[in-house]
């Protein structure tokens, strides 16, 4: 088992970012270092002016999927940014942005939250991978 | 004999992976051969800290079930 393991996040849904902070969290807490590639909508989603925002959920969710995740939330569930905080505090997680996604948005290192560590393109992204698995939310 | 517990994470009402989160983080403040106590709701709990344990290489000394409240006591490598 590879001590590497790298998600790709396409998705800007908070339903799929949530599971994605869940399996990130969870490798860091086996120890495993952990490479985070953002793009598209995923990438939109960590804008510093909108990571809080809603950013509803996978059209299959319908409107009992928006009931229970809502229940989950006023639970106490930590939200998606506040799992990726804890999971970066904890171990070895590396936040990117693609840099194509970047130029598809008009976006600017400096318009990203801080939880972002970086931007790269996808050779720099494989190479960070080495032989781990990579797994697309 | 009563183990004597270091140190103690209350992970209860916190949902996946946050038990396992705290408990990772915690285990950092104890010393080596030292116990950590940690007490969970959540119902994945059982395979999640044998599975933590086995691949982290901390032991796993004693897990117990009362009333929803999960109690694991882990022995740091």
């Amino acid at each position: 088992m590879s001590d590497t393991i790298s998600f790709v996040l396409f998705s800007g849904t908070d339903d799929k970012l949530q599971a994605a902070a869940v399996m990130s969290a969870g490798a860091a807490a086996l120890g495993k270092r952990v490479n985070i590639f953002l793009q598209y909508w995923a990438l939109d989603a960590f804008r510093k002016d909108r990571i809080d925002l809603d950013h509803g959920l996978s059209p299959e969710a319908g409107e009992a999927g928006r009931a229970a995740v809502d229940a989950l939330r006023a639970a106490g569930q930590a939200s998606w940014k506040d799992t990726l905080t804890q999971a970066k505090e904890l171990g070895d997680v590396d936040i990117q942005a693609c840099s194509l996604s970047m130029d598809l948005l008009h976006l600017e290192e400096s318009d990203l939250d801080p939880l972002v560590d970086g931007v790269e393109g996808v050779t720099a992204f494989y190479l960070s991978a080495e032989d781990g698995e990579i797994v697309f939310i | 004999m009563a183990l004597e517990i270091a140190k103690t994470v209350d992970a209860k009402g916190l949902s996946c992976p946050m038990p396992i989160v705290k408990t990772a983080q915690a285990i950092k403040d104890v010393p080596s051969g030292a116990l950590l106590e940690v007490l969970s709701t959540d119902a994945g709990s059982t395979r999640d800290f044998a599975a933590w344990a086995k691949s982290t290489g901390n032991e796993l000394v004693e897990q117990t079930v009362d009333g929803g409240v999960y109690r694991f006591v882990l022995r740091k490598k």
